[in-house]
């Protein structure tokens, strides 16, 4: 058999969990398949952690048996999900993928979880990340990175990479990732499968372990649109435990609601399609408008003057964040502790507590936080990016007068060979597409969009999708109807 | 006239002592090497970052949050909270009841 990745929207969660329904398979032959794939792939792609088998099983078991005895069950019956390391179980380790949390059990399970749990979904096991979701390559993992099922020597995208390529390997139907400046939507992108990010409050972020409190958003990574509709239908909702959760109802989407190509006015910013990446990129962008516009989609060219100051931007905001949210991690009431030395103080303590802890990424970027928010320096680096966030706010305001979506690449390029980027600048750009969402807190979807030769591997890439806050419906509708033009 | 309160970051070519500071700051314990890794990793970012400082920002209220969203205040009622005995298992060290840590009182009564 071949290890190479097919991805069929058709042959999507939503399928899947309706052949168990119809009782063609039982949800716990389905998973026993699955177990028996992660067992077989586990080395080499590095995706999983850990699985959950114990839990997993029983409620497979407990799902064939209400639909044996034709007893309800939740939207999500049958569906083996996959999640990201850093969202809270209470079975299982949640790691962060760093050496400070290699032991950690948590005590409560974040409301996603909760929500996944109430809708009878099996939960298979934890999946591989950048140690605490800080990289765009599942490389820095104090496990070993994470392998792209498309070309083992490459990485699947981070940070979210394990959950990517847990989904294009097939060792799950869908799975939870986090986006903090594009961690589901370029790991989706680079493993050739769909990842939604959405506005943010939308999905309740009680549990992930906190990175940018004010970037950071929980969403699926799945095989198709019609699979993160259904998944953050689910998922989605106000939640007392996170006050930052809107109180706006959660709309539903079906595939009734889909537009025709001639209702779609998606825009293309000029700054992103003359920009300067690989050249596979500009060819799909250049492709995908010709499609788009042979099917009758309304092309707009619209401006995004900032688009390449968004990294600036980011790179200021969300290390701010991380310094002060790490700052919990001293050794004291949970992780890892340093070994005593006798006569030590508490702040010594402290000091190498993280400096064993964390890893070379994760201790960069909190210096570079506490740096732009040290006294002398934060109103010309903090103070100002968060100037220049409401200015891209403001842009995409007035992009979305002129368009309904802003379409453009996922990435830069397709997935990069494992241990080639070394220096940090380079690395952070590979978010440059996709940190603006973040910033401005708008929803945005990665979908597959063929693949590109990179020294001649076949590697896919992805259609990036924006929409305006809280209009994930327009995402679900427009990214149906691209989906099946693309695939038709 | 708007005053622009938001000075452009200035060349911060970081010399080690401001790195070491910040290593301090950060809680972090590096030898010379580290630091010296991170002195030129952080001046490269922040040469990058430096661009912010191009964009003209006079007069734009600073957003530390994407949305417009309002403050929520919980009722203040007491709820569930973890078990004592729950809380003391995730800790890395404990004596009896309580988490331990080093003395934090030195001997002049820090």
């Amino acid at each position: 058999m071949t290890d190479q990745p097919t991805i069929d929207p058709k042959d999507d969660l939503t399928e899947r969990m309706a052949s168990v329904r119809r009782g063609d398979v039982s949800a716990t032959a389905r998973l026993e398949q699955v177990l028996s794939e992660i067992e077989r792939r586990g080395e080499t792609l590095n995706a999983y952690h850990e699985t959950l088998e114990t839990s997993a099983r029983a409620t497979a078991a407990d799902v064939d048996e209400r639909i044996a005895q034709g007893g309800d069950t939740g939207p999500l019956a049958g569906a083996i999900i996959a999640i990201k390391d850093n969202i809270c179980t209470t079975e299982g380790r949640t790691t962060c993928s760093s050496r400070m949390l290699e032991h950690y059990r948590s005590p409560f399970d974040a409301t996603v979880i909760r929500r996944l749990r109430d809708a009878d979904a099996i939960l298979v096991g934890k999946t591989n990340l950048d140690e605490f979701a800080m990289g765009s390559g599942s490389e820095h993992c104090a496990w070993g990175p994470v392998r792209n099922p498309w070309s083992t020597d490459r990485v699947p995208g981070g940070s979210s990479g394990g959950s990517a390529a847990a989904v294009a390997a097939d060792l799950c139907d869908a799975a939870l990732g986090s986006d903090t400046g594009g961690s589901i939507r370029q790991p989706a992108a680079l493993c050739g499968v769909v990842g939604l990010k959405p506005t943010y409050g939308r999905i309740s972020r009680y549990g992930l372990v906190a990175f940018g409190s004010s970037l950071d958003q929980i969403g699926p990574i799945c095989r198709s649109v019609r699979d993160a509709s259904l998944l953050y239908s689910v998922l989605a909702g106000e939640d007392p435990h996170d006050a930052t959760t809107a109180e706006l109802p959660v709309e539903t989407w079906t595939e009734d609601m889909r537009p025709t190509p001639d209702q779609l006015r998606i825009g293309v910013p000029r700054e992103v399609r003359g920009a300067d990446h690989h050249p596979g990129i500009s060819e799909m962008l250049e492709r995908t408008i010709q499609r788009l516009q042979d099917a009758g989609v309304s092309i707009v060219e619209i401006d995004l003057p900032l688009t390449e100051q968004g990294i600036s931007t980011y790179y200021v905001i969300a290390p701010a964040e991380a310094s002060s949210n790490l700052s919990r991690y001293d050794g004291i009431r949970y992780g890892h502790r340093a070994d005593p030395i006798p006569g030590e103080g508490l702040e010594d303590l402290y000091a190498r507590t993280r400096t064993e802890g964390f890893g070379p990424e994760v201790r960069r970027r909190i210096m570079l936080g506490t740096y732009v928010l040290s006294a002398g320096y934060y109103d010309a680096y903090y103070k100002r990016a968060l100037q220049v966030r409401r200015l891209i706010r403001e842009e995409f305001d007035r992009a979305f007068r002129q368009c309904d979506l802003i379409m453009g690449p996922t990435t830069p390029g397709p997935a990069f060979r494992i241990g080639s980027e070394q220096d940090p600048v380079s690395a952070y750009l590979n978010d440059v597409y996709t940190v603006n969402a973040n910033i401005a807190g708008i929803p945005a979807i990665s979908i597959p969009a063929g693949e590109t030769v990179d020294d001649d591997v076949s590697l896919p890439v992805g259609l990036h999708l924006q929409a305006p806050a809280f209009e994930e419906s327009r995402l679900f509708g427009a990214g149906a109807t691209i989906e099946s033009i693309l695939t038709g | 006239m708007v005053q622009n309160d938001s000075p452009e970051p200035a060349d911060p070519s970081l010399t080690l002592e401001d790195v070491s500071k910040v290593a301090r700051l950060s809680r972090l314990k590096l030898d010379a090497d580290a630091l010296d890794a991170a002195r030129v990793d952080l001046n490269a970012i922040l040469e990058h970052v430096a661009m912010i400082g191009r964009i003209d920002v006079d007069g734009v209220a600073p957003m530390p949050r994407p949305l417009d969203t309002v403050n929520r205040l919980a009722e203040d009622e007491p709820g569930p909270t973890l078990d004592r005995s729950v809380v003391l298992d995730l800790a890395p060290v404990i004596e009896g009841d309580f988490i331990a840590v080093p003395k934090v009182l030195g001997e002049g009564g820090a």
